[in-house]
């Protein structure tokens, strides 16, 4: 692999949200929504090859608008939620859904790229996460391992635990948590823990890393100022459970032991732009 | 030609330059040579009659010997006149034989003369040795008679001498015999005196002389012992020596009698045949239980006692002690049997025994009382009391030069100065956390009130601060300095003068503490920084620039300083000045970096806030700069003239020599095609990101976090740069309507025409604004750009 030339894939729209598709134990497979506010929204499905060093990609169309977050199940390749922007009646309101892809994507068998970008199929909705009630939803978390039943969506300054019922098809609040504090606090970022039986959340507002119990809904630890500016993206080590990692505006990349959250573990700084976005990749620590 | 007469004038001048034979042979034969004579022979014949005159042949022996066999060499042995003769007359003309007669009658005569004096000079002498022994000779004889007459009167005082002592020979062996019998019956008076004389110096208490007159008598009455009479007197002595004895022990014991009583009593017990090592015990018994009470009066009032006082009396009394002791048992001559017990040996070691546990726990009491002087005011009092602790113990290494009790005290000196450096040092680090404090303190109270002038400002307080810190650290130097004044006796040891100087003051106090001013500093980036920013900012300029002074010059000067103060040989390695002078440069940089990004994030949060909270999509058509714009420029020039104060202006890019109006004129229409223009036409999506991306690849990367430099110019561009990239950030996030557009580009018009003027290089500020609106364009559902004139308009207004 280090010998190989970079593999680099280019998108028409610009994008913001990136995930793997968690479910496909096999082959290596990524999925990217695109953000344009003014041409219809895409999901590309890319394929990475490692034998032969090649991408294969294939679009689906998103055409509920701009895609901030997006995720897949645990438990089914075909099924997957995004974060979208709709603006509606001049305003902009961030919504979250359930989706399940074409039959014949989800394998990822497709064989005829070409077409696809003609006409590009559209993604079948299972259900909403309806927030109308609790804001813009910065983003939505399955649970990790889990059967593809349990999903968490950080919407503002709340945390919302949903059950997933009838194929993903009906979507019920079985929980909440709010945060509550001065200001308007938001949630930018979250992760849902793989350790502890799946009971724990971090979630990230402005400069503070926050975890949470699900079982009791309630906080469990606050890294105030985890860095100097917003807090962008976090992930847990899936091989040590009390590791946590955080980067931000910073530049910083910093690790934590969310056992003694008074000073992080190690912090990088070689970093000289601003941390856009992270996948944490840890095989180990 | 006439080779002998040659020969001859050769020699002569062999004899002339034979004055030079300390030249060497071959200068004389040079010089020989000087007549241009180029015959080669000639020359060689030259040669052996020069050697043969400093009787060198070996060489030219063969050559010699062939040449004396010459009959015609008027010098050889072998000459014969009339070979010559007949030669001559053979080989030269009338005209040369001629000059060869006059030559040679001229050399007979020259000859002639010379002998005749010869002749004439040894007559002389030969005259006046005739005179000389004729005058002796009648000497002689005088003295012979002379000395026969002494010899006559010599004999007849001999026989004389015979006669005399022959006559008083029976006188004087009678008056021997006599005077033997006197000195006898003295002897026997006084043994029978004895016990009566005993007795009395009994009452009298003169014990001393009771026990030299029982000593007197003690051989004898041994002796005779079996004689009854003797053995009489014998007893009586032995009776009453006993009551004497018994006595000075009483005396002994009850340790009342001052010390010179005591030492008396000793030597009397000494040689009453007291066993040695038992009187050794006791002495030294009762001397403990005496300095045993003077310590524990020094415990008592350990710590009410001045530190100097500590122990005079107990260390003066034990010498007192060994003083008399060694009197007693060491240096006593000793005589008779006392020498064969080898008392010194035992006295000896039984003295160390004593003065080392005595001297332990008073070394246990000094220490105890030195750890309390813990006040670091006046330094000259501890040392001066470690000077009179070290000089009374050098009154004991004097009394006693094996001990170890001296060095053991030295010990004690030089853990105290360890102690002490180690006191400075914290009290340093008190002092420059205190001065910090103050420091925060004056820069935290003008805040809230208007007048800025009322307050010291920063170059003030970065001055008062320096001479705070630089005159504490030279007072303490100087108060440590007293450790190596001349007149402290320990200043001369080695310890102070080595390692004290070079570990303990240079690397323990100065070093540590320059370490210590460093790392407290990265202390304030690292925690202060990230957990809510409690410093502030103006402290981080502050001790940045604090920092930086030390690196240019304050930390050469402290170490420059101290080395000349205590003569530093630095026998050990020690931290270069470089080492020092990089990690408070490094720190500088900390601090300022750290100063860019807390002021960035003050100035981003007022941004991001001013981004977020905002309905970008609902928002009226602009009218205004916002207040938020306003605000971020006022604090920028703030932060610009606080920077200003500490340090330098900096090197900026040339820029446009016109005002903000010429840089704006740029920013808007030399480069329209590549901000916002594509978004105009939105059928050409392609178009638009190929573009920005074709921009993107030609402009310079900005590194938003990088370090800066120790100039106002370059601390401005990191914190406008961090700003204005949060500003971008933020608004990536946001959708904008129409008018939300416009407002971000009244916005940053306004930014542009103020901002360019901080940084070193005004394209920065271009860029990222373009950036900016560029994205705000990108993220606007309608977007219609505002007039350039209207944008301008509003922007003047504001």
């Amino acid at each position: 692999m280090e010998d190989d030339a970079p593999v680099i894939y280019g998108l028409e729209f610009q994008a913001r949200a990136l995930t793997a598709q968690t479910a496909e134990t096999d082959a290596i497979r990524f999925l990217v929504g695109t953000q344009s506010l003014k041409f219809d929204n895409q999901i590309h499905i890319i394929d990475f090859d490692d034998e032969n060093n090649m991408i294969n990609k294939s679009v689906l169309l998103h055409d509920a608008g701009e895609i901030w977050h997006i995720s897949g199940s645990p438990a089914e390749k075909a099924v997957l939620t995004t974060c979208y922007s709709k603006t509606s009646e001049s305003r902009v309101l961030t919504c979250a859904a359930v989706w399940r892809m074409p039959p014949e994507w989800e394998s990822g068998s497709h064989e005829s790229p070409d077409d696809s970008s003609n006409n590009p199929q559209t993604l079948e909705l299972l259900c909403h996460l309806d927030n109308t009630t609790h804001g813009s939803v910065a983003c939505v978390l399955w649970e990790p391992m889990g059967d593809g039943k349990r999903v968490i969506s950080l919407a503002e300054n709340h945390v919302l635990l949903w059950d997933l019922q009838e194929s993903s098809t009906k979507a019920t609040i079985s929980s909440s948590a709010t945060l509550e504090g001065k200001g308007q606090l938001k949630f930018t970022a979250g992760k849902w823990s793989p350790h502890h039986n799946s009971t724990q959340l971090a979630t990230a507002n402005d400069t503070a890393i926050r975890g949470w119990d699900l079982r009791s809904m309630s906080q469990i630890y606050c890294i105030e100022s985890a860095h100097g500016q917003l807090v962008r993206d976090l992930d847990f080590n899936p091989n040590k459970q009390y590791y946590l990692a955080s980067c931000g505006d910073d530049c910083k990349v910093k690790f934590w032991d969310v056992r003694h959250i008074n000073e992080p573990v190690k912090c990088l700084e070689e970093h000289s732009h601003c941390l856009q976005c992270h996948m944490i990749l840890q095989k180990s620590f | 030609s006439f080779p002998g007469i040659t020969a001859i004038q050769r020699q002569r001048e062999t004899h002339i330059y034979s004055g030079w034979s300390l030249m060497g042979r071959r200068l004389a034969c040079l010089s020989a040579t000087t007549p241009p004579d180029s015959d080669p022979t000639g020359r060689r014949r030259v040669h052996s009659m020069l050697q043969l005159y400093y009787g060198l042949n070996e060489e030219g022996k063969v050559v010699e010997q062939a040449e004396s066999l010459d009959p015609c060499d008027i010098n050889g042995p072998h000459f014969d006149p009339e070979v010559y003769l007949n030669k001559l007359r053979k080989e030269c003309s009338l005209g040369e034989l001629m000059d060869h007669e006059s030559c040679t009658v001229k050399q007979i005569r020259s000859l002639d003369s010379d002998m005749q004096t010869l002749v004439y000079e040894n007559y002389n002498k030969f005259i006046s040795a005739t005179d000389t022994i004729r005058k002796m000779k009648n000497d002689f004889k005088k003295m012979e008679d002379e000395m026969d007459c002494l010899s006559a009167n010599m004999a007849a005082i001999t026989e004389f001498s015979a006669h005399i002592s022959g006559t008083l020979q029976d006188q004087h062996a009678q008056i021997t015999k006599l005077s033997g019998v006197h000195t006898l019956l003295r002897k026997l008076q006084f043994l029978f005196e004895l016990p009566a004389r005993l007795n009395k110096c009994l009452e009298l208490q003169a014990y001393a002389q009771a026990v030299s007159a029982h000593r007197r008598a003690r051989c004898v009455l041994q002796q005779y012992s079996h004689m009854p009479s003797f053995r009489g007197i014998q007893d009586d002595c032995h009776v009453i020596m006993e009551q004497l004895a018994q006595q000075l022990r009483q005396k002994f014991r009850d340790g009342g009698s001052s010390a010179k009583d005591l030492s008396e009593c000793v030597e009397l017990l000494l040689q009453l045949d007291e066993p040695a090592e038992e009187l050794c015990d006791k002495f030294l018994s009762h001397a403990q239980s005496r300095l045993a009470a003077d310590l524990q009066g020094l415990e008592a009032e350990l710590k009410d006692s001045p530190v100097t006082d500590t122990g005079g009396l107990f260390v003066s009394n034990l010498c007192l002690v060994i003083a008399s002791y060694q009197e007693l048992f060491i240096n006593r001559p000793q005589e008779g049997e006392l020498a064969s017990k080898k008392i010194p040996e035992m006295a000896n070691g039984k003295l160390h025994v004593f003065v080392d546990t005595l001297a332990a726990r008073y070394f246990s009491l000094v220490e105890r009382r030195i750890q309390e002087e813990k006040g670091v005011g006046d330094n000259s009092l501890l040392v001066r009391a470690l000077d009179r602790f070290h000089r009374r113990l050098q009154a004991i290494s004097k009394l006693l030069p094996g001990s170890a009790v001296p060095s053991q005290g030295t010990e004690i000196v030089v853990r105290a100065a360890r102690e002490r450096i180690k006191q400075y040092l914290s009290a340093l680090q008190t002092f420059y956390h205190d001065s910090l404090t103050d420091v925060r303190q004056a820069l935290a109270a003008p805040r809230g009130a208007t007048s800025k002038d009322a307050t010291p400002s920063l170059p003030e307080l970065l001055t008062s601060l320096s001479n705070f810190i630089l005159n504490q650290l030279k007072s303490v130097l100087a108060s440590v300095h007293l450790f190596t004044a001349k007149d402290i006796t320990f200043s001369n040891k080695p310890y102070f003068k080595g390692e004290f100087c070079s570990q303990g003051v240079r690397e323990g106090l100065v070093v540590s503490f320059i370490k210590f001013i460093c790392q407290s500093s990265r202390q304030y980036c690292e925690s202060a920084g990230d957990r809510g920013g409690s410093t502030p900012p103006a402290l981080l300029l502050l001790l940045s620039r604090l920092c930086l002074d030390y690196e240019t010059s304050t930390i050469s000067y402290i170490l420059t300083l101290t080395d000349e103060q205590f003569l530093v040989q630095h026998h050990t390695p020690v931290t270069p000045v470089t080492a020092l002078c990089a990690e408070a440069r490094e720190a500088a940089q900390k601090l300022l970096n750290h100063y860019v990004k807390v002021q960035g994030l003050i100035i981003s949060q007022m941004l991001r806030k001013s981004v977020e909270t905002r309905d970008w999509v609902n928002t009226i058509e602009p009218r205004n700069v916002r207040a938020v714009m306003k605000r971020v420029v006022e604090d920028t020039t703030s932060i610009d003239v606080q920077v200003g104060l500490l340090y330098e202006e900096g090197v900026r890019k040339a820029h446009s020599s016109d005002s903000s109006k010429r840089t704006f004129s740029v920013y808007s229409s030399s480069r329209p095609q590549i901000r916002y223009a594509p978004s105009y036409t939105p059928s050409a999506p392609m178009d638009t990101s190929l573009l920005s991306n074709i921009n993107k690849l030609f402009s310079e990367r900005i590194d938003i976090f990088s370090p800066v430099e120790f100039n106002k110019v370059s601390v401005l561009t990191g914190i406008i740069k961090i700003s204005l990239k949060t500003f971008l950030e933020c608004v990536r996030l946001r959708t904008f309507g129409r008018y939300g557009l416009q407002q971000i580009q009244v916005d940053c018009h306004y930014l542009q025409m103020y901002l360019w003027r901080f940084v070193s290089d005004e394209n920065l500020v271009h860029f990222l604004l373009d950036e900016i609106v560029g994205s705000a364009a990108h993220r606007c559902l309608d977007p219609s750009p505002m007039e350039q004139s209207v944008i301008e308009v509003i922007c003047e207004r504001g």
